[in-house]
């Protein structure tokens, strides 16, 4: 398993690919990320890489974290994610990663917190259909029956009721590279990837393609 | 490829036109294997959209059927645009044009 990247969201835009199509982008700034820690077999139980991304100032870091990237000799970050890698011995502490460790054609799974939907009824929550809403219908928008009275005479667990709905952690998966911009770290990706704009995103190459 | 960044670029080559002026646009086709130019010409109904995903709109009466057809401005298919006539307008939308037949549906030329 290869090396990610931590990102943020920039914006969605639109490309021409080469036959003059449009491709709807998003682009992601990603990386430069730096190895901040390595976890082992033999002293976590597994291995892994801490990566940060993101420079920031000395006065929002407090001191037992600042030790931290001392031990590295790096600069502080204001992220730390882990990348679970098993081949961890090729990577060194405070190396370097651009957003050129993706290539054109790659396929990425891209995981970000989804935008907050606030208190949603289950139509737009659960996709249920509701009524109609004219001829007299009294039924709209509502959940409806939740069960039956003699059998079971209880809601099933699981049963989709209203409630809070985005603000949770969503990953899209199999988006595919389609320029990546080594100098500012840019990857521009087809489709839609979950969060807001600004949004902080975790970027690995996509597990359904044999990666 | 083109992106964003290119368009600051791409804009100096395209001329200055406006609703209701005449433009004519030569369009690459690919065929198979084979590549030619088809030339469009109509009337600016509508331009639309900010940066690389800027849009207009042509409208023209081709064998007494209304065509309209919708460029991107910085599409790579686009090989040239030529603004044949200038018209004079009063609005920004042209769609009122649809209603119109013959004489109704001319524009004004400006002249200066």
């Amino acid at each position: 398993m290869s090396v990610g990247l931590i990102g943020r969201k920039i914006e969605m835009s639109q490309v021409f690919d080469d036959k003059g199509e449009f491709i709807p982008v998003t682009i992601i700034e990603a990386g430069p990320c730096v190895v901040v820690a390595k976890k082992t077999q033999e002293k976590e139980g597994y291995n892994s890489l801490q990566l940060g991304f993101k420079d920031v100032v000395a006065t929002k870091i407090n001191k037992p974290v600042s030790g931290h990237f001392k031990k590295a000799d790096v600069k502080f970050k204001r992220y730390l994610r882990e990348f679970r890698i098993a081949d961890i011995d090729n990577y060194q502490v405070s190396q370097e990663f651009k957003a050129d460790v993706f290539k054109e054609g790659d396929y990425l799974d891209v995981c970000g917190i989804s935008k907050g939907k606030g208190f949603a009824g289950v139509v737009k929550r659960y996709h249920w259909k509701g009524g109609r809403d004219s001829h007299g219908s009294m039924f709209h928008r509502a959940p409806g029956s939740l069960g039956q009275s003699s059998e079971p005479s209880r809601v099933h667990k699981g049963h989709g009721l209203p409630g809070r709905m985005g603000g949770e952690k969503v990953t899209t998966q199999n988006l595919k590279v389609v320029k990546v911009d080594a100098e500012q770290n840019r990857l521009f990706v087809d489709g839609a990837v979950p969060g807001r704009k600004g949004g902080l995103l975790i970027i690995k190459k996509a597990v359904k393609k044999g990666n | 490829m083109i992106t964003q960044e290119m368009v600051p670029e791409l804009k100096k080559k395209i001329p200055l036109f406006a609703p209701g002026d005449t433009l004519k646009v030569s369009i690459k086709v690919i065929e198979g294997d084979k590549e030619r130019t088809q030339n469009f010409e109509g009337t600016v109904i509508r331009r639309r959209g900010e940066g690389i995903s800027k849009t207009f709109t042509l409208r023209r009466i081709s064998y007494g059927v209304g065509v309209e057809k919708t460029f991107p401005l910085y599409s790579p298919v686009i090989q040239k645009i030529a603004v044949a006539k200038q018209g004079k307008v009063r609005r920004a939308k042209l769609f009122y044009l649809r209603e119109r037949k013959g004489k109704a549906a001319k524009i004004k030329e400006k002249r200066d």
